[in-house]
């Protein structure tokens, strides 16, 4: 069947078979594979995007039912000058990542955590990135980069 | 996944007309089914998607005072806009990207001995509202996986009666994050009602000791002594029947102790 959607910004569109989920539609139709697929079974969170303002888990997800959709994927989340926008810089600056495997999936849900509670605690970050799995780094990194991204003051080592 | 034909009815008439087709499977936020479908478990041969349907989504108060929550209603949305015990519930359903997807009908007509939903319906004694008929909670679950719900029969509503206080409790298997136990206790001026969810190999189930013992005194302390047989129970390298049984009295009494 034949799909269309708005991109990061972009009119795209496709053919796809019922079966065809959104991460598959993302990374083999539009060559955003920025859009990591971990695990494939929901669990992992790499292959976390933006459907019409929503962090989902894009592998979970068909993508006949996001035809008429706005997408942002992590290729959509730069400044338009293409400088690292102020979450990705944040997990640069404070080395929230290792093998970046899961970066794309932790700066989508960073933004859509930050976008419903702009000032989250802590505790409030580790709960929402309960779907976000982080083999590297034991996320204390993670956390801190998205509190700075939130504009508090956190710890400048990366570890003491 | 094998292949199969996706529908995107925009209306309750146009699904039901769609689930009669041949090996039609409905879908609602499709977190559970789409990962059942890519180990092949299941192999329908279309796919009805309750998502465009905005008849059957949202939060709202029925004439009776009932919270009416439509079957495609997302877990976020009930988060939002429950009662205290219920959105407490729908809050630690996944993680965030599940509650953006999944569904109130989806997991009560999956029926999931681990779910969280059944134990919320069953505990407030909620109605099950389908395209053709209502169906009370105690006659809806039927055991693991197992429902009322007939060949091609939408989930179009959920009506909870609001307790005066509830609230669900759950110990969650570490690894999955499905309740490995969990109770609901909601309190009606008519009585107190337990519902317990992931212990039992016959799915949610209503604990009658501790219900008559609560609606007595409303108390921690009431549970005390009380206690469920472990014959039945859910046995697994997660815990055994006995450990869950024994979790089925602690998460009672911590859902009594922060009912609200």
């Amino acid at each position: 069947m034949r799909i269309d959607m708005v991109v990061n910004g972009k009119e795209a569109g496709g053919e796809v078979e019922g079966r065809t989920v959104l991460s598959s539609f993302l990374r083999d139709q539009l060559a955003l594979t920025g859009c990591h697929v971990g695990c494939d079974t929901s669990q992992c969170g790499a292959c976390v995007v933006h459907v019409d303002g929503q962090a989902v888990k894009s592998c979970t997800m068909l993508a006949a039912e996001a035809a008429g959709s706005e997408i942002t994927t992590i290729e959509g989340m730069a400044n338009a000058d293409g400088s690292l926008n102020v979450i990705q810089q944040a997990f640069q600056d404070h080395h929230g990542l290792q093998c970046g495997f899961c970066t794309p999936g932790m700066v989508m849900s960073a933004a859509a955590l930050l976008k419903e509670n702009p000032k989250p605690s802590e505790a409030e970050v580790r709960d929402y990135l309960e779907g976000n799995i982080c083999r590297c780094t034991g996320y204390h990194n993670i956390v801190k980069a998205i509190m700075a991204a939130s504009g508090q003051d956190v710890v400048p080592v990366a570890a003491e | 996944m094998y292949n199969f034909d996706v529908e995107m009815p925009g209306s309750v008439a146009d699904a039901v007309s769609a689930m009669g087709r041949e090996e039609a499977q409905a879908l609602g936020g499709g977190q559970t089914l789409i990962p059942t479908l890519k180990q092949r478990l299941a192999s329908p041969s279309v796919l009805v998607s309750l998502s465009k349907i905005s008849e059957m989504k949202g939060v709202c108060t029925g004439e009776d005072g009932a919270l009416c929550i439509g079957g495609a209603t997302v877990h976020a949305a009930v988060a939002k806009d429950g009662f205290a015990g219920l959105a407490g519930l729908a809050s630690r359903i996944g993680d965030p990207a599940v509650r953006a997807r999944g569904t109130i009908g989806g997991s009560l007509a999956n029926n999931d001995p681990s779910a969280c939903y059944p134990a919320a319906a069953l505990g407030c004694g909620a109605t099950i509202v389908t395209n053709s008929r209502e169906i009370a909670a105690d006659d809806y679950f039927q055991g693991m996986f197992d429902t009322a719900l007939e060949e091609g029969e939408i989930i179009t509503e959920v009506r909870f009666p609001v307790p005066e206080v509830s609230r669900y409790e759950k110990f969650v298997q570490p690894a999955s994050r499905f309740a490995l136990v969990g109770v609901f206790v909601a309190r009606f001026s008519e009585g107190v009602r337990v519902a317990v969810t992931g212990a039992s190999e016959d799915g949610v189930f209503r604990w009658a000791e501790a219900e008559a013992a609560l609606s007595q005194a409303f108390s921690e302390n009431a549970v005390d002594g009380l206690s469920v047989p472990a014959d039945g129970m859910i046995s697994d390298l997660h815990g055994s029947a006995a450990y869950r049984a024994h979790l089925v009295g602690v998460m009672t009494k911590r859902a009594v102790a922060n009912a609200a």
